[in-house]
């Protein structure tokens, strides 16, 4: 069992940032355990979604910020769904996911690495582009082999093109991405 | 249902990959039941679940510019897409946009602001409201009697149901309704709209495994002969990653995944090529077989 020693660690900022930026009120949520008890990813978690709304409360923003399960939310809208006081849960857990990778954490590596190479994929070409996303995550994480052993099941369905399908004008695509490191980026 | 109707077609990047079979399907189906679709000019990537995960603004930028562009698709009662990925992401934006503060910062990413919204369905609720099950019937050409289906949805057809509006969140039915006008059994499958692994088949294989696993072995104790989908990437994680996951898990699956639409088009006599049951990783054609269907 984690102890943690409140009055060292509470970030009163924290908490009503997470409160603005996901525009969620987290004081409404009393720990029934709903979103818990739904989440299909609580096995793979490190602290179930319900203490992650536990430690908000609590200010408690090193824990939740270095927290694995933030990186491995779906989005599934489960906790979402079934929430009794109606937060949006998932949009709190993209919110902390925001501020994490703010805070240059990546707990969670190889998603973040995925994630990032599928919007570079989209900023080049406009659209995803399935083997070009694969090519920069293993480049990325190393990981040569991911993925490889479905090739054979794809290529002779041509499901895998080797070439994008590019947008007729990507420069629209990277102008908005462009625009948002600009705007709204670091 | 009298007259052609006309919709802006969103068909998302997997449409043109891993997902052929889908798209194909989709426009042979919609073909067949007078829904025109017309492309969204020069559509873009709605940024699927990294974009949301990165930054909401990003994220509402990349489909808000495609409901703009389909604006120039005339006569169009709204959007449609097959992607349950991409319907959340066009509805969730669109109504993100009705905040003028995030509005205001979304329209600055854009090369012109967004002035008008339409209505964005997905192509399930235009083929279960504009035709529906009874006007379904009477069209069968082949009645798929015998076939039983684990119908599952995935998570985010119909969830939130604030956002999604259509359908049951828990226990929804439309595909089930649809595929019961065709002649086929839909199975009361307990976990209609329990999560696949999404997107994590490439980074953490070991979750889409042990989520899809449970998936496959519910549909087994069901006593399905084939899983019925709407989403590509639970598609994909059921279907081309079944071999991962009897591997992982030490069971010996061999259950096709369906698109609907494949279903469908096959009840109706289209073309089966166009319908592309080639394309699965788990040949369907045993169970088709059996229930007399030649693929």
């Amino acid at each position: 069992m984690n102890v943690i020693r409140l009055s060292e660690s509470q970030d009163e900022g924290f908490k009503s940032h997470v409160r603005k930026e996901s525009g969620q009120d987290l004081a409404r949520c009393y720990q029934c355990g709903n979103c818990t008890a739904g989440c299909p990813f609580t096995f793979a978690y490190d602290i179930p979604v319900s203490q992650i709304m536990r430690l908000v409360q609590a200010g408690q923003k090193e824990q939740v910020l270095t927290c694995r399960s933030i990186w491995l939310c779906a989005s599934c809208q489960s906790c979402t769904t079934r929430c009794p006081n109606k937060i949006d849960v998932a949009h709190v857990m993209d919110t902390l996911r925001h501020m994490a990778r703010r805070e240059g954490h990546d707990t969670e590596f190889a998603v973040k690495a995925f994630v990032d190479s599928f919007l570079e994929s989209v900023e080049k070409n406009g659209r995803a582009f399935e083997m070009g996303l694969m090519v920069r995550y293993a480049l990325k994480t190393g990981r040569f082999w991911t993925g490889a052993d479905l090739a054979p099941k794809l290529v002779p369905r041509g499901k895998l093109s080797p070439v994008p399908h590019k947008v007729k004008n990507p420069g629209a695509i990277a102008a908005i991405f462009e625009r948002y490191r600009q705007e709204c980026g670091k | 249902m009298t007259g052609k109707i006309r919709y802006a077609y969103y068909p998302g990047c997997s449409g043109q990959g891993t997902s052929v079979e889908y798209d194909t399907s989709t426009r042979a189906v919609c073909a067949a039941l007078d829904i025109e679709l017309v492309d969204i000019p020069d559509w873009n990537c709605c940024g699927s679940s990294p974009a949301h995960t990165v930054d909401h603004h990003l994220s509402a930028a990349l489909s808000c510019r495609n409901l703009a562009q389909a604006a120039q698709v005339e006569g169009a009662r709204g959007v449609i897409t097959p992607c349950p990925s991409c319907l959340s992401n066009l509805k969730t934006s669109a109504r993100r946009m009705a905040d003028p503060d995030f509005a205001a910062r979304v329209n600055k990413l854009l090369d012109k602001p967004l002035r008008h919204i339409p209505p964005v369905k997905s192509v399930l609720q235009a083929l279960f409201e504009d035709v529906g099950p009874d006007a379904l019937y009477p069209r069968v050409f082949k009645r798929l009697e015998g076939l039983k289906l684990a119908p599952y949805y995935g998570c985010i057809m119909n969830r939130p149901p604030q956002i999604m509006e259509f359908d049951d969140h828990e226990h929804p039915v439309a595909m089930d309704r649809l595929l019961e006008a065709v002649g086929a059994t839909a199975l009361p499958f307990p976990l209609k709209v329990e999560c696949c692994g999404a997107s994590y088949g490439v980074a953490r294989q070991d979750i889409v495994e042990r989520l899809s696993g449970r998936l496959l072995d519910a549909a087994a104790a069901c006593g399905a002969d084939a899983f019925v989908t709407a989403c590509p990437l639970c598609q994909m994680n059921l279907d081309l990653r079944q071999d991962q996951i009897n591997a992982a898990n030490k069971t010996g699956h061999r259950i096709p995944v369906f698109y609907y639409t494949q279903l469908l088009g096959l009840a109706l006599g289209l073309d089966p090529k166009a319908l592309g049951l080639d394309k699965l990783a788990v040949s369907p054609r045993d169970v088709l077989a059996a229930v007399g269907v030649r693929a």
